[in-house]
């Protein structure tokens, strides 16, 4: 992160082109590439903007409030020489902030000399520590199968209309450092957060301002908020600008923090409308063939380093358009982040909270946090088992709708029972719910024991011997 | 040594264009701007020069200077490869580190391999021998164990007219002098390389020996030679990265050279806390002791992740030109091909495909032709086999980079949504793989095992089409419709998935299987089969089959029986026996 103060540059008065929002400057010489642009209105009114390429006596720039009330002779560029750069300091924790880091909390501009370049800069992967510790988020889904560890990108793939606003909530303020099951509750460290809106409603921005405040959190809260009606371009900063500040709060001030992003689907639209108003050649849907590596640019600023106490953890939250998991938004950042917890419609339906579908849902690094030591020995086994288990049971499922519950086997009976039972008892809890890792292990193994012993081929006879309750006398 | 070649003209993210000199060549690498970043030229025409550069070019300015270096883009070769890890363009990531904090900043300039570390040193050439390109000219202990032969540059040949003692030396120390006409040549233990052209060798051999990875499901159903190429495509989250760090691991190749392409900056960090304290098997040594690495993550600059594939492959030719053999991993190669779309669509090139450049499959080809086991020029025998990681959009394998990869390999690993979603892992579809090295390594098998592996892997295979079959009609009608016999193919099928195919990366008994273990599994499982046939034929009740303590013993051998264990199978056989015989003689009346 270097140290840039933005000083005024050279000025060209009347632009080439406008185009939606991106403009074109003629005879500017020895532009940078990705330099700041302030551009002003013939009314002498300011916004601001970035330069996306340079060619000889020409600039293409994209303006972030867009190109509304600009005209051609009347618009004037100065190139401000530096890329784009926020002001980070912890005392902005407390603060609302809009898009592009500005403060509209009616607050005075953070103090701080420190000043950081939003595009970041690549973790040296020789520099990560690989995160290990788990996060206890207290909801039976996430802790028992998906475990969440400090320092990992687990984004929520959602839906229209499905809570995942309110599971994001609940994982924020329920999320305390985890501890080896059993362990006595102690007084967990607290994670700063720092949340970016990125074109959703007032009322979803409301919604997490109130919960917060709830919690008791709002100190410990950044929040950077594009909203709905905001300048759609500024979306493209407002989680660069969020990660900034993340980052220097993580690496330079040791503190673990928490990043939720919601909701990168309008981000990808954002990116999609520019690409398209420059004519480049979109791969799929529309999005621009770089859009992996520019949702990389973004998701690869979590984990830890070994020159500092801190961490970055980051939830971005995405909706499926029409529920597709392999539009390029949810399908691209599968590909980047460490796994993904999908909400399911047909769960939400049969009200339970939170829908997550399991199945699909995946923590890759849950590998890492769990078992001896971590939670508990038997986690690992205990939670492939649940997964076989409950996937057996979408088999017994289907074959039940054909030839009739009746006609069932014993055994795929037990099974439909025990599906039943999974949803109502281990995914199903409230929104207050703050389970404990014993208490979900606990709930996993009267579940498994709704089944013969003899299908338990996940865990070992010992585990068995240990924690199985049911009543199943043969074997 | 470098004059200024021209003046930036345009920028546009990593691609850049110059005018200047026509002196410039195709493919020269150039340094650009103020800060010299390092570019590489990929288009001509007149005095205007197209340049993609390996580091970010934000804040680069038009009117800057461009400046020539006469050479191609290159590695250094030379003892001190084995346990580095490099960026795409071969820069030492530890020494980045070590300079710049934890943040990869522009413009770092580092030896790929040490100028000052000493290595001990022997010649195997005296004065007057005559020698040509690729001879081995003396070895140095690159670790404690691994013998690192110091070839001549493969372009070179002459006569030796000095040679340096036995001794310890490093890599910029004079280790011979030889007469090349009228010329003489000081040679190092350090050569260079161009990335983009392949290494040379005498002529390709048969590929008949399979590359032993311990993972059932591709030694025993789908093996991969050694020098041959394999695909490994798989939307996210099937296990295209566990299964590359296992063959990382357990693979019996003597060099590993491991790609990490656009992936996550965490799943390498994991390679490199993880390998320095895994075992290999058949040498004791720590991992790393045989494993280069090249991480050029996603958010790390875009063009040199194209180049990291080259990189990556020459430094794996490097080591097969001494005779051994090599694995080289890249994961994902549908980051590569992105890269290549990405400068190309910035180049404003005519799209094929889904905006790939129709220059795609002829990229991807000159890759995995790449991969052989071959007759080296100095006389020794080498191989690098290759495994490429695809990450088709949607998980959808009609995609181009599948279906180009498809058409240059041999070996083809289908990884499946569902048996991924349901943890059945490796998630490699048994029907949707291929590999067309079956008859060609059935040789090797019979002679290491003295099993007749081939009848048995197809026999195999032949049950679970068959259940796939079965499961059609289950699927409409449930499993009581079926005879017996057909429910013995059910209770066996299930045996070959959990038992053979399911292995678990992560626990530690499992996560290797030697040949030994492999083949006795599928020896027992197949012998489970024809007894429990035989007896339901006679009309025992299939459930009776299903309940015998044997078949959750099957199951779960494979991480209750260590690789040390083989007796162990023994017991199992007799307890089938046992169980059975019961059975039998109650049915044979
Ligand atoms: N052989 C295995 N044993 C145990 N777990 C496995 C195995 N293979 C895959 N997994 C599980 O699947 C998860 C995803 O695997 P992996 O990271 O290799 O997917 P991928 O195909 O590389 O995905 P992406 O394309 O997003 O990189 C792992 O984190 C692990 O939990
Ligand atoms: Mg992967």
């Amino acid at each position: 992160m270097s140290e840039v103060t933005v000083q005024g540059g050279q000025e060209v008065v009347g632009v080439g082109r406008i185009e939606g929002p991106i403009l074109v400057v003629e005879g500017a010489a020895n532009v940078r590439y990705d330099e700041v642009v302030e551009i002003k209105d013939s009314h002498g009114r300011l916004r601001r903007g970035r330069v996306l390429e340079v060619g000889e006596g020409f600039a293409v720039v994209q303006i972030f409030a867009g190109s509304t009330g600009l005209s051609i002779d009347g618009t004037s560029v100065r190139f401000l020489g530096s890329t784009l750069h926020i002001p980070v300091a912890e005392e902005m924790l407390g603060r609302i902030f809009d898009g592009l880091g500005n403060p509209i909390d009616g607050g005075p501009e953070p103090l701080t000399d420190r000043y950081a370049d939003v595009n970041g800069q690549p973790i040296n992967p020789t520099a990560r520590i690989y995160p290990r510790d788990y996060i206890q988020t207290g909801i039976s889904t996430i802790d028992g199968v998906n475990t969440l560890l400090r320092g990992q990108k687990l984004p929520l793939f959602s839906g229209a209309g499905l809570p995942h606003d309110q599971l994001a909530a609940q994982i924020v303020r329920q999320a305390t450092l985890g501890k080896v099951a059993g362990a006595p509750p102690t007084e967990g460290e607290e994670f700063a957060i720092v949340f970016a809106a990125m074109g959703v409603k007032n009322d979803v921005a409301d919604y997490f301002r109130r919960s917060f405040t709830e919690s008791g959190a709002l100190t410990r809260v950044a929040m950077f908020l594009n909203l709905a009606d905001d300048p759609p371009v500024e979306r493209i900063v407002t989680p660069r600008a969020a990660l900034t500040l993340a980052e220097y709060l993580a690496y330079e001030r040791d503190m673990h923090v928490l990043v939720v992003l919601t909701d990168m689907t309008n981000y990808g639209e954002a990116l999609r409308q520019i690409s398209n108003v420059r004519g480049e050649v979109p791969s799929r849907k529309g999005y621009p063939g770089y859009l992996y590596s520019d949702l990389a640019s973004m998701y690869e600023r979590t984990g830890r380093i070994r020159t500092s106490k801190g961490s970055i953890t980051q939830i971005p939250i995405l909706t499926m358009p029409n529920d597709d998991i392999t539009h390029p938004m949810p399908d691209l950042t599968g590909y980047i982040t460490e796994g993904q917890i999908v909400l399911g419609r047909e769960l939400y339906f049969a009200g339970i909270y939170p829908p997550v579908a399991v199945l699909p849902s995946l923590s890759r690094l849950m590998k890492d946090g769990i078992g001896k030591n971590r939670t508990r020995d038997d986690h690992p086994r205990w939670g492939a088992q649940l997964y076989a288990a409950y996937a057996k049971t979408q088999d017994v499922r289907a074959l039940a709708s054909v030839i009739g519950e009746e006609e069932l086997s014993e055994a795929d009976q037990k099974y439909l029972k025990f599906g039943r039972a999974f949803e109502r008892e281990f995914v199903n809890q409230s929104f207050t719910e703050n389970r404990t890792i014993e208490r979900t292990l606990e709930i996993g193994w009267k579940l498994l024991s709704m089944l013969p012993k003899k299908e338990l081929t996940r865990v070992t006879l010992d585990e068995i011997a240990q924690y199985y309750k049911g009543d199943d006398a043969a074997n | 040594m470098s004059d200024q070649v021209g003046t930036i003209t345009w920028i546009s993210g990593p691609v850049v264009r110059a005018r200047g000199s026509r002196n410039v060549g195709m493919l020269e690498l150039v340094e650009v701007g103020e800060d010299r970043l390092v570019g590489e030229v990929i288009g001509l025409k007149g005095d205007q020069m197209t340049i993609q550069v390996y580091e970010e070019t934000a804040g680069m300015q038009t009117g800057a200077p461009v400046y020539g270096t006469g050479l191609p883009l290159s590695v250094e070769l030379g003892p001190g490869l084995i346990k580095s890890i490099y960026d795409g363009v071969q820069r030492p990531l530890p020494l980045i580190e070590e300079a710049m904090g934890s943040f990869i900043n522009r413009g770092a300039r580092f030896d790929p391999v040490s100028r000052e570390k000493k290595w001990k040193y022997t010649p195997k050439v005296k004065p007057g021998d005559e020698v040509k390109g690729g001879a081995i000219l003396g070895v140095a202990m690159e670790t404690d164990t691994f013998e690192h032969r110091v070839m001549l540059n493969p372009d070179d040949s002459g006569t030796i007219t000095w040679v340096a003692p036995a001794g310890d030396y490093t890599v910029a120390e004079p280790i011979a002098k030889l007469k090349m006409g009228r010329e003489e040549k000081t040679i190092t233990m350090l050569q260079r390389w161009p990335v983009r052209r392949a290494r040379p060798f005498t002529n390709r051999r048969p590929a008949n020996i399979p590359l032993i990875t311990g993972q059932r499901i591709l030694d025993t159903f789908f093996p991969v030679a050694k020098g041959g190429a394999a695909g490994i495509p798989g939307p996210f989250g099937s296990g295209k990265t566990v299964t590359q760090h296992s063959i990382a691991k357990w693979a019996d190749a003597e060099i590993i050279v491991y790609i990490g392409c656009g992936e996550r900056g965490n799943e390498m960090t994991e390679v490199l806390q993880e390998f320095p304290h895994l075992i290999d098997p058949r040498t004791g040594r720590p991992l790393m002791e045989r494993t280069v690495l090249i991480a050029n993550t996603s958010n790390m600059p875009v063009a040199a992740r194209e180049a990291s594939i080259y990189t990556g492959i020459t430094i794996a030719e490097y080591y097969r030109d001494m005779g051994y053999h090599v694995a080289l991993m890249a994961d994902s190669t549908s980051r590569w091909a992105e890269a290549l779309r990405e400068v190309s669509g910035r180049l404003e090139e005519m799209p094929a495909e889904e905006g790939y450049p129709a220059y795609l499959a002829g990229r991807l080809a000159e890759f995995y032709e790449r991969a052989g086991y071959v007759n080296n020029l100095n006389g020794t025998q080498g191989s690098v086999s290759i495994v490429g990681a695809v990450s088709p959009p949607g998980g959808d394998f009609s995609e181009p980079v599948t279906q180009h990869t498809k058409r240059f390999i041999r070996c083809f690993w289908a990884l499946d949504k569902s048996l991924a979603s349901a943890r059945h892992f490796p998630a490699i579809n048994w029907l949707d793989s291929y590999s067309e090295y079956i008859e060609d390594v059935a040789g090797w098998w019979r002679e290491k095992t003295g099993k007749d592996w081939l009848t048995m892997r197809n026999r195999a295979m032949e049950l679970l089409s068959e259940e796939s079959r079965l499961s059609q009609i289950v699927k409409l009608v449930g499993p009581d419709a079926l005879p017996y016999t057909e429910r013995m193919v059910l209770e066996t099928t299930r045996l070959i998935r959990e038992g053979l195919l399911q292995q678990n990366a992560t626990e530690a008994v499992d996560a290797y299987s030697s040949v030994e273990k492999q083949i006795r599994m599928l020896e027992i499982v197949l012998y489970f089969h024809e007894r429990g046939m035989a007896i339901v034929k006679r009309g025992a009740p299939i459930n009776l089959i299903h309940d015998l303590p044997v078949v959750d013993t099957i199951i779960r051998a494979k991480s209750s029986v260590t690789n040390e264990e083989m007796h162990k199978f023994d017991d199992i056989q007799k307890q089938i026996d046992q169980q059975m015989g019961q059975l039998d003689a109650e049915y044979r009346s």
